[in-house]
């Protein structure tokens, strides 16, 4: 791929934050709904990078990661993925499960549970982005992926030229439990090119008014 | 009422978007823009600030902090967090401040609910 999607401008790489952010800030909403706790966010990150510099940026140290990942299609193509490392999955399905379940149990749900936490998760964070670009996507049903950052992102399936995408992440920590993780966006590049006329259009959209009303929910 | 509302958001394009709906609903509002709390506490301190819109997710000081720092010291300031963090946590700690809630992505309903309750408040200051 020669197309030079590697430089993102600044308003577009602000743009991308900026939707990004509102995604993934209603899909903490969600988390907080399911947790009971707080849920805390960092500011977002847009970076084009390799796919291996996304997979050390959510490894941090920990390479034994568990990632439930939904796939989606339509005007720009990618994957979101929730990410948090292995030892904490239990934790995690604990705490959204409550207390009153015995360990054997919870690991029977643990399957289950994370599917269904990253699928509404990562649903709030898609269906958000979706309606505020107007333009609708397909997406996957959720899998989970176990495995350090380059099982995550398939750095070894992937020829080497097309290894550059865009890598979009915001970690969050539960308040009173020891859990952290990663809800990530990665994107292809040719899905970029397509992204950059969608993030376009939008800008467009918000510097013509007042014929309609940007960023409202529909 | 003339108006001058200051816009906090370290995106431009939140930034943006804020402007247009302004552009629509309050065309003869001032509208004057910081991106982060250092640069909202010294435009406050500069005077004439009626009205502030908080972005929460900020580098460095979050809009929450920020709004607790304009309200010591503006107890009759109508201002508001935007944010699409929907969490009980920060919409309890936003009214624990007496400030308003506008969901993000923004529309022009919510900011007019605001900007009409600010107003409001304003002229039962100013009587």
């Amino acid at each position: 791929m020669n197309i030079d999607a590697s430089e993102l401008s600044e308003i577009e790489k602000d743009a991308l934050a900026e939707i990004s952010n509102i995604g993934v800030s209603r899909a903490a909403a969600s988390l907080r709904q399911m947790v009971g706790e707080q849920v805390l966010l960092s500011v977002p990150a847009v970076n084009v990078v390799t796919r291996q510099t996304a997979s050390r940026l959510v490894e941090r140290g920990q390479t034994k990661l568990v990632a439930v990942q939904q796939s989606f299609e339509g005007p720009f193509s990618g994957r979101a993925l929730l990410i948090f490392p292995a030892a904490q999955s239990l934790e995690l399905v604990r705490s959204i499960v409550g207390e009153g379940y015995a360990l054997e149990d919870v690991i029977d749900l643990e399957q289950e549970a994370l599917a269904e936490t990253g699928n509404i998760i990562l649903n709030a964070c898609l269906a958000t982005i979706v309606n505020i670009l107007h333009r609708p996507m397909q997406m996957s049903l959720p899998s989970i992926i176990r495995g350090d950052g380059e099982t995550l992102f398939d750095v070894r399936s992937v020829s080497s030229n097309g290894n550059l995408v865009l890598f979009l992440y915001i970690d969050f920590t539960i308040k009173n439990r020891d859990i952290r993780g990663f809800i990530a966006l990665l994107m292809d590049l040719p899905s970029i090119t397509s992204l950059k006329r969608v993030v376009h259009d939008f800008i467009d959209g918000v510097e013509r008014q007042p014929a309609s009303n940007v960023g409202r929910r529909v | 009422m003339h108006l001058r509302v200051l816009v906090v958001d370290d995106s431009k394009l939140a930034r943006m978007v804020m402007a247009s709906a302004f552009r629509r609903i309050r065309p003869d509002w001032e509208l004057v823009e910081a991106t982060n709390a250092d640069d909202a506490l010294r435009t406050i301190q500069g005077g004439s600030v009626d009205i502030a819109l908080v972005d929460f997710n900020m580098p460095g000081t979050d809009g929450l902090e920020l709004l607790a720092r304009i309200r010591k010291g503006h107890p009759k300031m109508p201002i508001a967090l935007v944010s699409a963090n929907l969490q009980n946590e920060i919409l309890a700690r936003t009214r624990e401040l007496n400030a308003a809630f506008v969901p993000k992505p923004l529309t022009d309903e919510a900011i007019e609910a605001f900007l009409s309750g600010a107003t409001l408040r304003l002229q039962r200051t100013v009587q």
